[in-house]
């Protein structure tokens, strides 16, 4: 079919293509959604779906909804009309913990780590979410809170060794260089177990070095099993790393597929360039 | 720090220390040290409150140490468990002190659970005015209700039972070098009306019951879940933390705790009326925890001691005490926020702030 | 119940009036919030100081009983001047010397909460401890009529002697009440003319909303919090006189009670807001009678206490909404 032609004749991609992309099982579908506050309609019947296994980016200029689009998965805002559905099920009113627990983890676009926490117990705390530990078993020192802790700290000094943290576990997180806090964000969300990571701006700041080893931790957590939602705003990385790309503008998708589809969409380069017709004068 | 070089000494050594500071604790009101030992008073009983407002630091401390809860109607729960006592063992019954403590930390557990249920949701500074506001209901609700003894308050409150050992004696210092006094002993075991040296010793033993279970729950997953909401709340919830139950939970075991408090209290005083309850105790049990270092168990305790002990050995100025503490929490909001024994927390990152700083200023004033 | 209908009229008056001093005492908690989100818990200290400010003035002209119209417009006047002084100074003292320092440490807001706690417990054993302190200046017998008994209450002159003016059902509306009504609503109007129209209400607005955008926008922030401190204290140095007059005596703690009072209702009608302010006081006054009728005198403080928790519980954003920052004043 075209479109695979058109993939296989994509540098760099042929290499990642790893297991588990386009199976074909939709973990997320974004259905129908709109979110308004008040008068203000941040998404306007968005609809989109992540392939299991995929690596999906969320583009567009500043203010197109894509953090919004973030909230409404993550359980932070509900929707005004429409439907999210996770792995076939719609999130409904759940708590925000609950959809960590059901397999949704997040990075924020403004890093948000427990500062006064080492790095070691950032992830543990996110190792937590399957934990069960109370009042009672931490105070007797019950099984059930040494197996957990056990399996929280073995969790957490893996995940930190993957992400090239193991040298600063024991700082508190708002004393590590800002590259450590970008990598430390997306381990404490890896420890929740989830089926989707949503990365929020994972690059912002990076020199392209930088950005370049991020590129290959995408890769390398995709690989893992893991599927991925990317924001970002550098074109380059956007296009090396993703497998398909959805584009915002103003809280409506007006674009989605394959990388090179979307660099040549003149809908997506109008978004970006702020060209507006009626101004063609 | 003086932490670290104690965590550096072996088990074995660790554990000696501690034993010693145990008797020490122990044997500091018969030992009648000149200085320390308040003469308008009668020390054991100041050393009992002292103790009370320990038990009472260490569970505020849970809740606005370890969960970043502000709670200014604490002694609320301080009365659910003395009142407790003094209903079930002296107004509308006869129960003996042993058996109403459980009920009465029960009931401030829920009282703690009903209150915060509601109040929890709603946003940090309008906490503080919900709790104050309790606070002020329980204690109007007291004064108001005859069946809780109203105005007057109820009095034949049950004493902690008692067995007779011996006689311990205390030291005289008043010709000099400290000389054993066999006139002025303590019964061991005997909680009566004048001695209150008994008291206090149960009060420790409640202490160190308490410390123990602190520092086993900080160190687990409940309090990576109190530190993480109270770093920040909505992080943590999408971080898989269940912030609302966490705070409960907080909020519950201050109470537990306060209730305890409360129902020593009763115990050893015998009597109690809506007066003891006012306030002014609230505020002084909030600063026993600031003064002392929010977050660190050591330094509420030794808030708590400060704020109890201070007012006691200076009786004398009586009349400028509530001047002179509005002063101090003055002050101390403006030198030394933090209080007298911060968190580890802050220590180690105002160290490495210090460490930046002067990198800063290195490579800036070259 | 019936006692509820039989008193409805006295009732409701004594609650209009008792809720107008209300009122303007929530006014500066409700300014200072919206402009610091501090919960500045020695603005009843202000009142108080506000209340013996009045009270000294009154000694001072030698108030009585009995003396003619002008006379007694005079001393009310006085009054006003004295306790909105008083009040003022003591507000602007605050901002400078207990919360100025800890706004520029970045201080969190239970450190400021403390901060506040401490500043309202001096300044109420300040007052009441001017006997004692007389006494370390040698002054205890020249001022004894003002500073004697300090903890005890201080009562006012009869300046004004009640009198029935007209009726409202069972009750005799005196020319304290009316004056006391009058007072209040013509400082509100004023106050939200203020708000609205003055560059240093629109600075104050622009500040409760967004400070760095006002700050942007040459709005001198420090400027704004003293003004807004300031204006919070002639207020309640007009609630003071208000106060001093319809009730008759004040205290070295008149403030605790009354500020707590005054707190809920600006929570009630919505913190931040002044309209909402002015009016949770009134809907607080009413509550506060009608509900010691239904259930007793004893419980009316009860009554305040319980109303501001099902507010903050049910509806925290008050009556009228948290709105210093929008335009809606």
């Amino acid at each position: 079919m075209p479109e695979d032609l058109t993939q296989t004749q994509q540098p760099g991609n042929l290499a990642t293509r790893a297991s588990g992309s386009a199976t074909g099982t939709r973990i997320l579908e974004v259905d129908d959604v709109t979110l308004r506050f008040g008068g203000v309609v941040a998404l306007n019947e968005v609809s989109f779906h992540i392939n299991e296994g995929e690596i999906l980016g969320l583009i567009g200029p500043n203010g197109a909804g894509k953090t919004t689009c973030f909230n409404v998965m993550t359980g932070v805002y509900q929707p005004t009309s429409g439907t999210v559905r996770f792995r076939g099920e719609p999130l409904g009113r759940r708590k925000r913990f609950e959809i960590t627990k059901l397999g949704i983890a997040r990075t924020f676009q403004n890093i948000r780590l427990f500062g006064n926490m080492t790095a070691l117990e950032n992830v543990m705390v996110g190792a937590d979410t399957h934990h069960r530990t109370g009042v009672l078993s931490a105070m007797f020192r019950l099984p059930r809170h040494r197996v957990e802790e056990a399996d929280g700290r073995a969790r957490a000094e893996e995940l930190l060794e993957f992400m090239g943290l193991t040298k600063v576990s024991g700082e508190l997180a708002r004393n590590l260089p800002y590259g450590d806090q970008r990598r430390l964000e997306i381990a404490r969300a890896l420890a929740t177990k989830p089926k989707l990571l949503c990365l929020d701006e994972p690059a912002a700041g990076f020199n392209p070095a930088e950005k370049a080893k991020l590129m290959e931790l995408i890769r390398k957590i995709r690989d893992q099993g893991y599927t991925v939602l990317l924001i970002e705003h550098d074109m380059r990385l956007v296009m090396g790393v993703t497998d398909r790309i959805v584009v915002l503008e103003f809280g409506r998708k007006i674009a989605e597929g394959l990388p090179a589809e979307i660099r040549d969409n003149p809908a997506v380069v109008a978004a970006y360039l702020g060209v507006d017709e009626s101004d063609a004068s | 720090m003086i932490a670290d070089r104690f965590k550096s000494l072996p088990l074995a050594v660790r554990i000696l220390l501690w034993v010693l500071v145990g008797v020490f604790l122990f044997a500091l009101p018969l030992l009648n040290i000149p200085v320390i030992t308040t003469p308008d008073s009668d020390f054991g009983g100041v050393l009992f409150t002292v103790a009370t407002y320990v038990l009472v630091a260490l569970g505020l401390n849970i809740v606005v140490g370890y969960a970043g809860l502000l709670d200014l109607g604490y002694v609320g729960f301080y009365a659910v468990g003395a009142y407790s006592v003094a209903v079930l063992g002296s107004e509308h019954g006869h129960l003996p002190w042993l058996l109403t403590v459980p009920i009465a930390v029960v009931a401030a557990l829920v009282s703690g659970i009903i209150l915060g249920a509601p109040t929890l949701r709603v946003r940090g500074d309008y906490l503080a005015i919900v709790t104050l506001g309790f606070g002020e209901i329980i204690r109007l609700t007291a004064i108001n209700s005859d069946w809780l003894g109203g105005n007057a308050g109820i009095s034949n409150v049950p004493r902690p039972p008692s067995i007779e050992i011996g006689q311990i004696p205390h030291l005289d210092w008043s010709s000099g070098p400290p000389v054993v006094d066999l006139d002025t002993t303590t019964t061991f075991l005997k909680f009566g009306i004048s001695d209150q040296i008994p008291y206090y010793w149960l009060a420790l033993v409640v202490i160190a019951a308490v410390v123990f279970a602190d520092i086993l729950i900080k160190d687990s997953r409940v309090g990576r879940a109190w530190e993480a909401t109270r770093e920040d709340e909505d992080a943590a919830e999408l971080m898989g933390v269940p912030t609302f139950k966490f705070k409960l939970l907080a909020f519950a075991m201050g109470a537990f705790i306060g209730g305890l408090s409360g129902a020593l209290f009763a115990g050893k005083q015998g009597f109690i009326s809506p007066g003891g309850f006012p306030l002014l105790l609230s505020i002084l049990f909030i600063a026993a925890v600031v003064v002392g270092g929010a977050g660190n168990r050591w330094g509420v305790m030794l808030g708590a001691v400060v704020v109890a002990y201070f007012p006691e050995r200076f009786r004398e100025f009586q009349d400028w005490r509530v001047l002179v503490f509005g002063l101090a929490l003055m002050l101390l909001a403006i030198f030394r926020p933090q209080g007298l024994l911060p968190p580890r927390r802050t220590i180690r990152a105002k160290k490495t702030d210090e460490k930046l700083e002067a990198l800063e200023e290195g490579t800036t004033s070259a | 119940m019936s006692y509820l209908f039989d008193n409805f009229f006295s009732l409701t008056l004594t609650g209009l009036t008792l809720g107008a001093v209300y009122g303007l005492v929530a006014l500066g908690y409700t300014l200072v919030y919206g402009v610091l989100r501090l919960i500045n818990f020695a603005h009843s200290e202000v009142f108080m100081y506000g209340t013996f400010a009045a009270l000294w003035a009154v000694m001072l002209l030698g108030g009585r009983s009995g003396a003619g119209v002008g006379s007694v417009v005079l001393w009310v006047l006085a009054m006003l001047a004295a306790a909105m002084v008083m009040s003022g100074l003591i507000a602007v003292a605050l901002e400078r010397f207990a919360y100025r320092p800890l706004r520029k440490r970045n201080a969190p807001p239970l450190i400021a909460l403390i901060s506040a706690i401490g500043a309202s417990f001096v300044l109420a054993e300040l007052m009441g401890l001017r006997d004692k302190l007389a006494k370390f200046v040698g002054l205890e017998v020249v001022l004894n009529n003002y500073v004697g008994r300090a903890r005890d209450n201080a009562a006012l002159p009869e300046i004004i002697t009640p009198k029935p003016v007209f009726n409202i059902g069972d009750y005799a509306v005196t020319n304290v009440d009316i004056l006391v009504l009058i007072g209040a609503i013509v400082v509100m109007v004023f106050l939200d003319q203020f708000t609205r129209r003055s560059r240093l209400g629109r600075g104050i607005r622009a500040v409760a909303q967004d400070p760095e955008a006002a700050a942007l926008m040459g709005v001198n922030r420090d400027r704004v919090i003293q003004v807004t401190f300031l204006v919070g204290g002639l207020m309640a140095g007009v609630a003071a006189t208000l106060y001093l007059l319809k009730i008759g005596v004040t205290r070295f703690d008149a403030g605790f009670t009354l500020g707590v009072k005054a707190f809920t209702a600006a929570v009630l009608g919505g913190i931040g807001n002044l309209r909402g302010a002015l009016l949770g006081g009134f809907v607080l006054g009413l509550a506060e009678n009608y509900g010691s009728a239904l259930i007793g005198t004893e419980w009316k403080d009860v009554v305040a206490f319980l109303l501001l928790v099902v507010i903050l519980l049910f509806r925290p954003t008050g009556l009228l909404g948290e709105s210093l920052g929008r335009a809606r004043a």
